[in-house]
Parts: structure tokens; C-alpha cells; sequence
């Protein structure tokens, strides 16, 4: 606790008794007050690095209501916090797929044109081409239940009801066959069970590891042998937008 | 213009001829490459206007103050401007434009040019509607008003913000023809703001608070996770880019700011803060912003982007507009590991090597301006430039990075660029053996 809302107390008393504003700021002893900046010197024309010590404790802001926080706060974690109450199977969900997410995705999550494909692509991630989709790659099923409700449908996102959620996103996890059973409830209480094959193939950051050799010295002659020869050429693929083809400025 | 015409005017010796005639048969065989540029260079310009005569802008009165009460660039600049490639995304509301680098310079990126990338199109918040909700494992979960949050200590610092994506067409080789197209998913912008740590300390993080989850206000409810320590070190609420509020494609009212670190953290229209003991893994941290490598096998929190370079100009939409004779090569560098120390520029292919001058302010996980000038002989160049920052990372090549990683990482490739220079002028994109 700052000594700054220590002092809140007298200033409130000081407002309640009809004080100015300025009045109250006049009763704070100024040099024991956390929210000074004290190191005046210190932070003269910083413009890069760490950041100056600066004022806390400021009083900003108010307490966030459970409702407040309740509306907003929507994440879902792997180990199932934040799972919304509901209840749904994958027979229950494709119908809510077919009116709502298949004229992009396909009936199958195959995708259309160029929208996001739900589903396939299993043993692909090491070829040429990978497909990564929601069975061949996604970690965890808490992610696609916790993106489907913050930004699906695209266009009108946050307008599934709860038990429509748990149905389509059960029936995603049919069309991957995560879930085998068309009729197998997916709730609240069940729904952090779910494992996806992927996840044991992610790691963390390791290129201070995997690529320690480029921190080096830099090489400055001759740094290869023979001519360098063009091996590959952008025009020869000639995909680049041309004047006018890009947005314009009226 | 004809060279007759030109000698009538009497602007034209010979050699200026010569340029005229360059520069028309550039416009002619060269204009698709050159993009707006063309019209702006190849202009040989109007007679009247030149000397000895006396131009009407030299005559008659312009616009007086405040006609252009928020300015604008001058109309013979209009093609400055961002850019899409549309058979990249499925949607424009989901999708990337470019900044124009090739016609900038210095180490600030103006805020009308700076790429966008948006997931759900641009929210457009009434800032008296703006709330931030801070909540989760801290002593006092909190609502701010955008009032509240200028009325906290602020701080002025530049920082890139760098598209994980930003090059991320290049992995299988040369294919767009323009550092804008290559490189353009950058911008440095001098932000004000308040350290986040100055808002965590009015809710009071409890120590078992180890993540962060920032989550915006737009239809795509982006979501990231943030380390705790990197919370605390250097990131900013941000509200003002370049001194004035941020655009709204950039976030406004309120946007973070995670120095160093891939753009797609910088969440923009910020609307909460969760505080947890975990990280949440949400769809940009697994289905996207993971990094494949080739055994199939997939990097998840790759945070910091690594020291990168390129050359701005020349490349393909700046060729060389004379034969020979003085030219400057002018690029970026920028780390966010720290600042830039030094950045390398060779003429053939990576053989040999030569410093090249900082100049500006070299900022730590800014953008930083350098120059390489030299008397050009006309002849082919393959012109790469490489970067070193203060750890000691010395920028590596493609082939390098494809080396460790495979061709479908998508994120993070900071390879060399390479520019073929042809004799003429003209500038491709290419990859060198």
C-alpha cells in the first residue's frame, strides 16, 4: 500500500468539507509522496533503455465489477478455465456448421478458394506442402472452442449462444476425428479431457541453441569461393501487383 | 521532350540528353518494375516552369493557412502509399498492407504510411467508450478510462514493430519484386505512453503472477500471451505515435507496445488485461505465429525478432536513375535484440564486405538509418546488406536459415537480401549461390 492512498482518507475528508480539488493536492506532504518523480536528473533526455524510476501508487482507475469482468473475460486455457456452461454434440453442430461456417470453410472444413481448411492434412507437416489444421497441427481443443467464441462466424463474431458453441465446435472435432461419436457430449465438465496428437511436437524458442553459430565474428574478403551466380529470380514468377492494381489515394 | 527541344530551352547540354533519353527509355521498358515512381522520375519537365522563365508558383498566391488544416503530402507524391497483394489473404479484414520503404528515409516512419495488419478490419472506438479492465491473480482488478491512463507518467520511446510474416514469402525463393512487398511489413514510430509495469503496480500483481494476456477490442478478439518479466521490463500502453494519437489502424485509442518482439503481440484497441500463472495458448500462439520447422516439429514463443536488413535503395520500385558516377545506397537495420553495431553492404554477392555508415539515431530495437555511397562504374551489381547488433548476432543468409529451419517456417526469416543491379539501372529481386 503507497502512501499515497494512505493519505486518500484526510483528502477525501478535505473534499467532503468543501475543499477545492487544489486545496486537497495542498494537504498531501509533497516530498514523502511515492508518486513524485524524484529522480529528476536521471531521466533528462532519456530516450532509449531502461525506463526511469517513475511515480506510483497513483489512485488511477476503479475497482472492475465481477459483471464488468465476466462480460469481457471470455478466455478458455487448456486445463479448462474459463470454459463457458454449455452443452453440445457434433450432430447438434452440423447444423449450426452448414448455416454458418461452411460457405468458407466446406462442408467437410475442406476450406473454399482461399479460406482457412478446419480439417486434414494428417502426416503432412514434415512435406512440401504441410497442412496445418485444427487435427494435423492445434495443440490443444481449448484454443479452437476459445477462437470459434471470440471470432467466429467471421463477420459477426460473439453470436453463438453457449450450447451452440460446444455443438459446432464438437462437430470440428468430428470432421478431424477427434471426436468419434457423433453423439458424444462435449460440456464444461468434460471438454478439458480432450488431447490432440500435435501437441508433444511444439517446443520452446531455441534459437539461442539451434542457431548459436550466428553469433560470430563477420567475415569481410572472400567470404566465398568463385563468382556469386543469380539462382533464383522474382520476375520469372511475375506475381507482384503492377501501378494501379493496389489501393489509391483520392 | 525532344533533344532538340531540350537545347532549345537551353537547359540541355549534352549529357543531360543523355539523361532524358535514360530515363524515357526506362519509362517505356521499365515502368511495371519502377511502380508510381516512373511518372515522378522520368518527368523531363515543363519548359515554362524553368529557367530563364518565371513560373506561376513564382506569380500568383497559393492557398493561405489553415486551407490544408491537416496537411497532407504534396500530389506529386501520391504514389507513396501502401500497397496490398491480394492473392495473399482470402479477405482484406484479415490481411497485411505494405509500407512504402523504398521511397522513405531516416529512421521514422510517417504515420499515414505505416503497414497495417488487422484480423477483424479496424475497430473504430469512440475513446469516451474506451475501457481497459485489468483483472485476474492481482490485489485490485481495475477499470481505465482513456483519461486515466494519460493521466499516468509517460515515457517517449521509438520502436519497430516487424509483422512475424514480414519477408515470410521469401522462404522458397525470390518472388515479389520490391523491398515494400519483401521488407514492408515494418514501421518505427516514437511512441508516448505508460510503462505497462506503471499500470500493473495500481492493481498490484500477485507473485503468483507469471503471464499476461493482452486482448483487443476488434471483431477478432485478438488475444496474446506475455511473460510476465517482459511485461515488467520495457513494454508501453501506448497512445500517441509520432505525437499525435495513434490512427485507427494502429490501434487507437490505446495499443501495446512489446519492443523487440514479433508485431502480432502489439495488440491494438487494448481492452484487458488478464494476469495468470500460465499462458493461455491461444490461436496466434499455436495455429499461427508457431514456426514449422522441417521435421515437422514446430517452435512455439518465438518472441524476439532477430537483427535484420535491407537495402531500400536501390531496389526494384527505386532503380538507379543514372548511368554511372556518384550513387548512394541507402537501407535499414534494426535488431530486437538490442541496437544495431554495425551494418555490412557488398556489391558481389556476399564475397566481400564493407562497412557501411549509421547515421541518425541509433535507437535500441528501432529502426536505424545507414549509407553506403560510392562511384558507380555502371556495371551488374548483387548488392546485400547485412546487419550486426549489439549481441554480437551477425545477420545470416537465407541458406543459413533454411540450414536450421526447413522452407515452411512461414515467421522470422531475417536472411540477407539480395539486389541484382543491371547495367542501366534497373533492379531485380533475386537469391545468389
Amino acid at each position: 500500500m503507497s502512501r499515497f492512498r494512505e493519505m486518500r482518507p484526510l483528502a477525501l475528508a478535505a473534499l467532503l468539507a468543501g475543499a477545492s480539488v487544489l486545496a486537497a493536492g495542498a494537504l498531501l506532504p509533497a516530498p514523502t509522496l511515492a508518486t513524485e518523480t524524484r529522480a529528476a536528473e536521471a531521466t533528462d533526455g532519456v530516450t532509449d533503455g531502461a525506463f526511469p524510476e517513475l511515480p506510483t501508487g497513483l489512485g488511477l482507475g476503479r475497482a472492475a465489477s465481477a459483471e464488468e469482468i465476466a462480460g469481457w473475460d471470455i478466455d478458455v486455457r487448456p486445463d479448462g478455465l474459463g470454459l463457458p456452461e454449455g452443452r453440445g454434440t457434433a450432430r447438434e453442430g452440423e447444423e449450426v456448421y452448414i448455416a454458418q461456417c461452411a460457405v468458407c470453410h466446406g462442408d467437410f472444413g475442406e476450406g473454399a478458394g482461399r479460406w482457412p481448411q478446419l480439417a486434414g492434412g494428417a502426416g503432412t507437416l514434415a512435406s512440401h506442402d504441410p497442412s496445418k489444421t485444427v487435427g494435423s497441427y492445434w495443440p490443444y481443443a481449448s484454443t479452437l472452442i476459445d477462437y470459434i467464441n471470440r471470432a467466429m462466424p467471421y463477420g459477426n463474431a460473439q453470436s453463438l449462444t453457449p450450447d451452440e458453441l460446444y455443438a459446432v465446435t464438437a462437430y470440428v472435432l468430428w470432421l478431424n476425428d477427434v471426436v468419434l461419436d457423433e453423439e458424444l457430449e462435449l460440456s464444461h465438465e468434460n471438454f478439458a479431457e480432450i488431447e490432440l496428437e500435435n501437441q508433444p511436437n511444439f517446443f520452446p524458442d531455441d534459437r539461442e541453441t539451434a542457431e548459436a553459430h550466428f553469433w560470430r565474428e563477420p567475415c569481410m574478403e572472400g567470404c566465398a569461393t568463385g563468382e556469386a551466380e543469380i539462382v533464383m529470380r522474382a520476375r520469372a514468377l511475375d506475381v507482384t501487383p503492377e501501378p494501379g492494381q493496389g489501393p489509391t489515394v483520392d | 521532350m525532344s533533344k532538340d527541344e531540350a537545347g532549345r530551352n537551353g537547359r540541355a547540354g549534352p549529357g543531360a540528353s543523355r539523361r532524358t533519353f535514360l530515363r524515357a527509355g526506362l519509362a517505356a521498358g521499365g515502368a511495371a518494375l519502377m511502380g508510381g515512381r516512373a511518372a515522378a522520375e522520368t518527368a523531363a519537365g515543363n519548359p515554362a516552369n524553368l529557367p530563364p522563365n518565371v513560373p506561376d508558383w513564382s506569380r500568383y498566391l497559393g492557398d493561405g493557412v489553415a486551407v490544408r488544416a491537416y496537411g497532407r503530402p504534396s500530389e506529386h507524391e501520391s504514389h507513396v502509399i501502401r500497397r496490398d497483394v491480394e492473392w495473399l489473404t482470402a479477405s482484406r479484414e484479415s490481411s497485411v498492407s505494405f509500407t512504402p520503404l523504398h521511397e522513405l528515409d531516416g529512421p521514422i516512419t510517417p504515420n499515414g504510411l505505416c503497414f497495417e495488419r488487422h484480423h477483424g478490419g479496424i475497430a473504430e472506438l469512440n475513446p469516451q467508450d474506451y475501457r481497459l479492465i485489468l483483472h485476474g491473480l492481482v490485489d485490485k482488478e481495475l477499470v481505465f478510462t482513456l483519461d486515466d491512463i494519460k493521466r499516468m507518467p509517460r515515457v517517449n520511446r521509438a520502436y519497430f514493430a516487424e509483422c512475424a510474416a514480414n519477408s515470410g514469402m521469401e522462404w522458397r525463393g525470390a518472388q515479389l519484386n520490391g523491398c515494400q512487398f519483401t521488407h514492408g511489413m515494418i514501421h518505427s514510430v516514437m511512441y508516448t505512453g505508460v510503462p505497462l509495469r506503471v499500470l500493473l503496480a495500481e492493481a498490484g500483481v500477485k507473485p503468483t503472477g507469471k503471464w499476461l494476456l493482452l486482448e483487443g477490442a476488434d471483431a477478432s478478439g485478438m488475444t496474446r500471451s506475455l511473460p510476465i518479466e517482459k511485461a515488467l521490463d520495457d513494454c508501453l500502453v501506448a497512445y500517441r505515435m509520432n505525437g499525435e494519437m495513434l490512427r485507427p489502424e494502429n490501434g487507437y485509442p490505446v495499443r501495446m507496445v512489446v519492443p523487440g518482439w514479433e508485431a502480432n503481440m502489439w495488440v491494438k484497441w487494448l481492452r484487458r488485461i488478464e494476469v495468470g500463472d500460465q499462458p493461455w495458448y491461444q490461436r496466434e500462439e499455436t495455429s499461427k505465429y508457431t514456426d514449422l520447422l522441417e521435421d515437422g516439429s514446430a517452435r512455439k514463443f518465438t518472441f524476439v525478432m532477430d537483427a535484420k536488413s535491407v537495402i531500400t535503395s536501390p531496389s526494384p520500385q527505386a532503380p538507379v536513375n543514372h548511368a554511372s558516377g556518384f550513387t548512394v545506397i541507402s537501407g535499414l537495420a534494426w535488431s530486437g535484440r538490442g541496437k544495431i553495431a554495425a551494418v555490412d553492404v557488398s556489391l558481389d554477392g556476399g564475397r566481400n564486405w564493407r562497412r557501411a555508415r549509421l547515421d541518425g539515431p541509433v535507437w535500441g530495437k528501432a529502426l536505424t538509418r545507414f549509407y553506403y555511397e560510392l562511384d558507380w562504374d555502371g556495371s551488374p551489381l548483387l548488392l546485400q546488406s547485412r546487419a550486426v547488433d549489439e549481441t554480437g548476432y551477425v545477420q545470416p543468409t537465407k541458406n543459413e536459415l533454411r540450414a536450421v529451419r526447413g522452407l515452411n517456417s512461414i515467421y522470422h526469416n531475417n536472411g540477407i537480401q539480395t539486389w541484382h543491379v543491371m547495367a542501366g539501372g534497373e533492379v531485380e529481386n533475386v537469391e545468389v549461390s
